[in-house]
């Protein structure tokens, strides 16, 4: 076979398509009362198949399709972490949907389309593929935003992020000129030894002030795409329009992959600019942790609680960024990891409990939770715990990795101000186990009774086994992102730093 | 430091019983809520896992400092982090009291809780396990896991199911705590950043070994990070104001657990960290830690004595308490830590008892106020035996345990310096005036309120909790070598680095095992006098032929385990002292 036309190089993305048109042409030839159900357990089946693709794809890594794809343990790790992310989000879809009286089985199919850009945003080493992949994604998210049509919520936050987001992404093609402008190519590899040579591959001289400029650029757009501040202003409106399971998906999926392309163009293209990038990365990273936790402090409404706390996650996860980077990548891949399954989980929770209409999301609609729904409850606690940072979760583990790598790095400021965040984060966290468990139940009869039902508990007792799973045995997850973070810098940068 | 190295079921038995109780809490949440079926399931999983813990003593090698049924495995790559467990005389009889008082707590919660049964029995389960493993964790990654572990169930217990203010109580104890654990968590990372390791046995050599570059510049406040975690927990003066809200508000249970065995969590991470890994820093910072403990058995003394609310007195009278707990560890002498260590399980048992016991008040008239009861002996005869015999194991009257424990801790304290002995003396008059007063109160006298007339004595099910504390708290009085055989090769060997570091500074008086032999005169002297004054109150007769008698003569005999102990050698003046001194008295 031809290796540029190697289709096992893209598998999980054809798995993914063929899924979602399958989805889109069952649909219509199914009775609409059981189409739900049946069309959720068949794209559920979908991200399980793309799960065993990606995990086949490791058989035989390397690049293909014209040197725009690379499979290698870097793109395996994302591709089974969002196809999970995908999995767990439409099992916890399955009763909202019900419940909100939301009909259409191309929600699911919107989902697998967004998987697909989103798996592909990982694997992609070429600026163009790239910029393709994260508009895939970025369309199928914006649609699934305004899923519930008749709140005026939720069409606001589509319109909102559908308008922004293109504002982002219309910067990081910009980005993506100025860059082949200054190097000659858009190909990863060939940006970062054009930068590295001063040569392009023409062989006139780089213009290193226009790649600086072209690398804050892509910074503007990715950074608008994992909430970073100060490009992080969209965010609490979006998540507090948008279907709560859709807000699963977005505040992880699309994050996790957008953080993939960042580690892939910083330390794979333009390694050697990191003195430019680096107080960039640095602002950036206090002030998502700073803004994102005293926004969260001062919210009411669960969802733009967590939307703030999201955007705090994403400055501790930057801070890894500028960290020492054969530490520093590790961490921030595990963060992805252990970030999307307590994320996840806390949306799922909200999701339900929101009832029909998205009618209870204030925290003291929680009051008594303990007592009414325990499995709710319960897991609800261990993702906050995890949010936290309180040992034996995933949260701790990813708050030390990164912290560690801060300190080892003398980055003592920044590690301090995430400290301090850490600290102020616990309060608004420990106040919705507080009500949940310590407050009477107020009165209501839809709120007495809430029974957890079978796809929500699945999805919530997996992404609550993994958090707790990262948080006792981190060890093969940050093995795994160790060996991804190695494969991800260009190859001269490699041979420098060896796997732990 | 040397460990016994264990295969077989010495090595699995700590992991047993540490996680049987977390298995217990997974089988009830899998069971419907049948209370009935939840309650016997909890009492089974509790004293099924005592019964596992009593292999600790009874395959126990006699007279090894180290640690023992110790189990060593990698966990985590990276960081370094094993699942390293292993107890020695100290904390074996922390573990034991832990799985001894669970079933207690079981049963005085049987009828108590109402509504949440279910989630009651989890937490108090899982509460269970991360205690344990607290005392059983040799890595101190695992140790604050499991310290941090013990938060939030011991929060929810008293937050769900407490009194009026359940709430505030619970958020002020969740905060305090916390907080203050975060400092030693910067103690813990900067030690495993600096030897990369969490393992306690290797820091401690790594330390001894001055093997740690920076380590002079940053033990002071290492000392002070792991410090502010334990003494907030202890509660030390003046960390202790969240203890009195946390107790009143939180049910029977929750408070027996929250004095028995949290607030030696506290007494035990300092004997464990502060003073075997810092030992330099322990003893300079010694006069102002037992200037507080002294402020902390005074303070706290004198405001149980003016509490109009029982649970509150008990409360503070913890505080008292637990002072001589951390007087004694300061004191750096043999007998002062055997003491502390004794003391702390005396307290677990007399105070967890009087918990209980005002538990079953409160479950009949709905109120702790003194003022409420009185005449009680007439109407409840079984209970007030009960409680009197209680009280006297709290204040220390000699034959009951808490006497054992005062002893050791104050003969230390004059050995220290003769000051701590004087002032931390009166806390035992003290202790005596509130608990005799509160109990004068309660019970003797006229039934002032009515109601209090038909109240019933205490039942089965409440004798069936109450007469093994009693019995324990007795048998605790009279055969003290037993536990004290035990712990006394561990806290030797604990007090043996601070010697060696010791020599390094000037001690600022005589400070007793800085100079063993100046110790052992002042010490002689100071025991000299405390007898005296005990032949003048006519407590001879008591004390001749009882546990010191015993105590001592066991250190001056050949080891039973074969061989001559080495203690022995060292100690063998200080045995002298005391035997000299009983036989003086007859």
């Amino acid at each position: 076979m031809n290796p540029d036309l190697n289709y096992i190089r893209i598998l999980p993305e054809i798995v993914l398509s063929l899924w979602g048109i399958a989805v889109m042409l069952i649909e219509p030839m199914l009775p609409q009362r059981s189409a739900h159900k049946s069309l959720g357990i068949f794209s559920f089946i979908g991200t399980l198949a793309a799960i065993a693709a990606s995990l086949y794809q490791s058989y035989d890594p390397g690049v293909g399709w014209f040197g725009m794809i690379r499979v290698d343990e870097f793109s395996i790790f994302f591709h089974v972490l969002i196809c999970s992310i995908s999995a767990i989000v439409i099992l916890a879809s399955f009763e909202y949907l019900e419940t909100q009286n939301i009909r259409g089985g191309e929600y699911f199919a919107l989902i697998l389309f967004g998987t697909v850009g989103m798996v592909l945003m990982s694997s992609a080493v070429e600026l163009v593929l790239i910029f393709i992949a994260l508009e895939i994604s970025s369309i199928a998210t914006y649609v699934l935003a305004c899923y519930r049509r008749n709140a005026a919520a939720s069409s606001e936050s589509s319109i909102k992020y559908f308008l922004l987001g293109s504002f982002a992404t219309a910067f990081f093609l910009y980005g993506v000129a100025l860059m082949f402008g200054a190097t000659g190519s858009t190909s990863i590899y060939v940006i970062s030894s054009a930068l590295q040579s001063g040569q392009t591959v023409a062989g006139t001289p780089v213009s290193q002030g226009l790649a600086y400029v072209a690398v804050a650029l892509m910074f503007v757009g990715i950074g608008f795409k994992v909430a970073a501040a100060p490009f992080h202003v969209w965010t609490p409106d979006v998540y507090e329009g948008a279907p709560a399971p859709v807000v699963a998906l977005m505040s992880t999926g699309p994050k996790a992959a957008a953080f993939a392309v960042l580690l892939r163009i910083l330390f794979g293209a333009t390694l050697n600019t990191s003195n430019a990038w680096f107080w960039l990365v640095w602002i950036s990273a206090a002030l998502s942790m700073t803004l994102g936790n005293i926004g969260a402090l001062l919210q009411n409404n669960v969802k733009r609680m967590l939307a703030y706390s999201s955007i705090a996650h994403a400055g501790y996860l930057l801070v890894a960024f500028v960290a020492r980077r054969d530490i520093g990548i590790g961490a921030a891949i595990f963060y992805t990891a252990s970030y999307a399954a307590m994320n996840v989980g806390a949306f799922a929770v909200v999701s339900h409990f929101s009832r029909s209409g998205e009618r209870y999301v204030n925290i003291e609609d929680y009051s008594g939770l303990g007592r009414r729904s325990p499995v709710l409850a319960a897991t609800l606690t261990i993702f906050l715990l995890s949010l936290i940072g309180i040992p034996a979760t995933g949260g701790f583990f990813a708050k030390f990795y990164v912290f560690n790598a801060a300190l080892k790095s003398d980055l003592i400021w920044l590690t301090i101000i995430g400290l301090v965040n850490s600290a102020i984060a616990a309060y608004y966290y420990l106040r919705v186990i507080v009500v949940m468990y310590m407050y009477e139940p107020l009165p209501g009869e839809d709120r007495l009774q809430l029974r957890a039902a079978p796809g929500l508990t699945a999805a919530l007792v997996i992404t609550a086994l993994v958090t707790i799973w990262l948080g006792v045995k981190p060890g093969m997850v940050l093995d795994y992102a160790n060996r991804g973070a190695v494969k991800l810098m260009p190859a001269v940068q490699q041979s420098m730093i060896s796997p732990r | 430091m040397e460990a016994i190295h264990s295969s077989g079921m010495n090595a699995a038995i700590l992991t047993i019983v540490t996680f049987l109780p977390l298995v217990g809490a997974f089988l009830l949440m899998a069971m419907p809520r049948k209370d009935r079926a939840l309650k016997w399931t909890a009492l089974i999983v509790s004293i099924v896992t005592f019964i596992f813990s009593l292999h600790l003593p009874v395959h126990w090698s006699h007279g090894a400092p180290g640690f023992q049924f110790v189990l060593d495995v990698p966990w985590i790559t990276s960081p370094n982090i094993h699942y390293h467990m292993g107890v020695d005389g100290i904390s074996v009889w922390l573990v034991l009291l832990t799985t001894f008082l669970t079933p207690f707590c079981v049963l005085v919660s049987w009828k108590s809780i109402h509504g949440g049964v279910k989630e009651f029995f989890v937490l108090m389960l899982i509460l269970e396990t991360a205690m344990l493993g607290v005392f059983v964790s040799l890595d101190l990654f695992l140790f604050y896991v499991f310290w941090e572990g013990t938060l939030i169930p011991m929060a929810l217990i008293i937050g769900m199911y407490g009194h009026d203010r359940r709430v505030y109580a619970a958020v002020k104890f969740f905060l305090y705590t916390m907080v203050a654990s975060v400092f030693m968590l910067v103690s813990i990372i900067w030690l495993y950043v600096h030897t990369g390791s969490f393992d306690y046995v290797t820091i401690q050599s790594a330390i001894q070994s001055g093997s740690i570059p920076g380590f002079n510049n940053a033990a002071g406040y290492l000392f002070f990070g792991f410090f502010i975690a334990f003494a907030v927990k202890v509660p030390l003066f003046p960390f202790h104001t969240w203890l009195p809200d946390a107790h009143v508000e939180a049910p029977t249970a929750g408070s027996v657990m929250l004095a028995a065995v949290l607030l030696k969590m506290g007494v035990y991470g300092l004997l464990r960290f502060n003073t075997t890994l810092f030992p330099a820093q322990a003893h300079q910072n010694a006069p102002w830690i037992n200037a507080l403990a002294l402020i902390g058995i005074v303070y706290g003394a004198l405001v149980a004595l003016v509490q109009p609310n029982m649970k509150k007195l008990v409360a503070y009278s913890s505080v008292s308490h637990l002072g001589f707990c951390v007087l004694g560890i300061f004191t750096f002498t043999q007998a002062g830590v055997d003491g502390a260590v004794y003391q702390m399980l005396n307290h677990g048992i007399s105070t967890g008892a009087l918990f209980m016991l005002l538990g079953m008040l409160y479950e009949r008239r709905h109120t702790y106020e003194i003022k409420e009861y009185g005449g009680l002996a007439t109407t409840m005869p079984v209970y007030s035996t009960l409680f009197f015999m209680i009280v006297l194991s709290s204040v220390g009257l000699p034959l009951f345990n808490g006497f054992v424990g005062e002893f050791l801790v104050l003969s230390g304290a004059f050995k220290a310096w003769e000051w701590y002995g004087i002032i931390g003396t009166t806390g035992v008059i003290w202790s005596a005036g509130y608990l005799l007063w509160l109990y004068q109160r309660t019970f003797f006298g006229e039934v002032t309120h009515p109601v209090n007339e038909r109240l019933h004595d205490a039942d089965g099910r409440e004798r069936l909790s109450l007469i093994p504390m009693v019995a324990l708290a007795l048998i605790m009085g009279v055969i003290s070598p037993f536990w004290i055989r035990m712990i006394d090769p561990s806290v030797e060997q604990a007090l043996r680095p601070s010697t060696v570091t010791a020599a390094r500074w000037k001690p600022p008086t005589s400070v007793g095992g800085s100079d063993a032999s100046a110790s052992r005169e002042s010490g002689a002297k100071s025991e000299r006098r405390f007898g005296a004054g005990l032949k003048a109150s006519g407590a001879k007769a008591l004390f001749r032929g009882s546990t010191l008698t015993r105590c001592a003569e066991a250190q001056l005999s050949p080891d039973k385990s074969g061989g001559f102990h080495p203690n022995s050698y060292r100690r063998a003046g200080e045995a002298t002292a005391i035997l000299a001194m009983v036989k003086a008295g007859k």
